[in-house]
């Protein structure tokens, strides 16, 4: 697999990887706004954000028709559609494409669910690597608390629940959070994760994520025109 | 261990329902997580062909017949998933789907019937009838251009059918059956999103030929049965019954 720069695209994919409540989405969408503000051609995309499959995946999570086969299928056709249709057209264009989750939640996700890991990893081989992904790594129990405290309502499918490991939705979400933790590590070093502690406060973690952007990748060239 | 049959006295009218032979069953691949292959009882049976070459009736026909038999019958085709069916249809009026979406979504479409309706059918000893199954996803996806190696990986998560029948039927028959069935001719059975023709009617001839071609290049692998589809309905469907009798007391379709 090769990274958007090494097949030749004019843009840049950065992708930010790590468990629910790391904090990474708040960290990149921060770096999103300090793009913007230097007047940066930046698209921002979301996991499971497709208008034509989001519906469905809702109502397989909200009915719990969703089967491990199901989940990982129907995740694929969401990163599938906004991979054709937005990503590849921006990354042509020269824009720098900002992903909050990338193909590595579907191996991580789908792989503790069962699915068989070569499998899952097939169905995404059409998707290039990120030309930089960064992984935020909290303690799990930092993570736990952070969704626990602010979300006491677990869904269903968010907690693992659909696996059995626990008739309590916490206790659940506490085993499934710290599998998908294993599965992330276990395959940071072959995607060449950026590890980035999650423990430490907002703004130097966004000083890390802000150097990290301006030595990969040479921001100046993705100026938009007037 | 099954038990023998025993001679039982029957009134006049009433006739023996055969017991199906038990298959040996695999998935193509990796099939689904958890699934004991050993338990599915069931058959299998997939009538693949063409829009127009006459497969509902085909299959309206078989079913009535399997059940007058004794069997209990299922059916399921295409984009009728709880899941995704609505979501399907409305991306494809829309003409926005892109390669790879379309397949992932009909395969979605798929899976979903295979685990909630197909796999347990067949754990109760039901007949399944599939109106088209993989192949002709897998035909479209090859149309499209899209890697061999991907499509057949993600198909293996399918179950490998007791028997395939393939409707065949000449491109220009399908176009004069489609015309006095629907009056108009479909998007994507014409293949529009290809961009093989600007007319939808010669792009309609392009697309089922170059389908056509797909399915020949899949019974080599796959093995399925071609029928002539272009004899009267109850020809055809007298060859399909023959062909499943054969199959319901466990012999090797040739």
């Amino acid at each position: 697999m090769k990274t958007f720069a090494q097949q030749g695209f004019p843009g840049r994919l950065i992708a930010v990887e790590g468990l629910d409540g790391s904090g990474k989405s708040t960290q990149i969408y921060l770096l999103k706004r300090w793009l913007e503000a230097q007047k940066l051609k930046v698209f921002f995309s979301e996991w499971n954000s497709s208008e034509l499959v989001k519906s469905a995946t809702s109502k397989g999570k909200k009915q719990e028709l969703l089967t491990p086969t199901t989940f990982c299928l129907i995740h694929a056709t969401d990163f599938a559609d906004r991979y054709e249709r937005q990503l590849v057209p921006l990354l042509r264009a020269g824009y720098l494409v900002l992903c909050d989750r990338y193909v590595f939640t579907a191996y991580a996700r789908d792989i503790v669910r069962g699915c068989a890991p070569q499998w899952v990893r097939d169905i995404y081989s059409f998707a290039a690597l990120p030309d930089l992904t960064l992984f935020f790594k909290a303690d799990l129990e930092v993570s736990l608390n952070r969704i626990l405290d602010g979300r006491p309502e677990l869904k269903y499918f968010e907690a693992g629940m659909d696996l059995r490991l626990s008739p309590d939705p916490y206790e659940s979400f506490k085993i499934f959070q710290g599998r998908i933790l294993e599965q992330y590590l276990a395959m940071s070093d072959e995607f060449k994760f950026i590890m980035i502690d999650a423990n430490q406060p907002i703004e130097e973690q966004q000083n890390i994520v802000r150097a990290l952007a301006a030595e990969k990748i040479d921001l100046a060239t993705f100026a938009a025109a007037n | 261990m099954r038990m023998k049959n025993r001679p039982v006295k029957l009134g006049a009218r009433t006739a023996r329902v055969i017991v199906p032979h038990r298959s040996k069953r695999r998935f193509y691949g990796q099939g689904i997580p958890g699934v004991e292959v050993a338990k599915l009882a069931g058959k299998l049976i997939v009538v693949e062909g063409a829009d127009g070459s006459g497969r509902s009736t085909q299959i309206q026909l078989l079913v009535d017949w399997l059940e007058s038999a004794g069997h209990s019958t299922v059916q399921v085709g295409l984009k009728r998933s709880t899941l995704v069916s609505e979501e399907l249809d409305r991306a494809q009026e829309g003409n926005i789907l892109s390669r790879t979406t379309l397949s992932l979504f009909y395969a979605t479409d798929f899976a979903d019937q295979l685990e909630n309706i197909i796999l347990p059918a067949l754990r109760a000893g039901q007949m399944v009838l599939s109106d088209r199954y993989i192949y002709t996803l897998m035909a479209r996806d090859f149309v499209r251009g899209m890697d061999a190696k991907w499509v057949k990986n993600l198909y293996g998560l399918a179950l490998v059918p007791d028997a395939v029948f393939y409707l065949n039927v000449r491109p220009d028959d399908l176009v004069q059956r489609t015309f006095s069935k629907y009056a108009k001719l479909d998007y994507w059975e014409s293949g529009m999103d290809l961009g093989l023709e600007r007319d939808i009617f010669a792009s309609f001839l392009k697309y089922q030929a170059l389908m056509a071609e797909q399915f020949r290049r899949l019974q080599a692998t796959y093995g399925f049965h071609i029928i002539d589809a272009h004899r009267p309905v109850e020809v055809i469907n007298a060859e399909l019954r023959k062909k499943i009798d054969a199959v319901l007391i466990g012999h090797k379709l040739n």
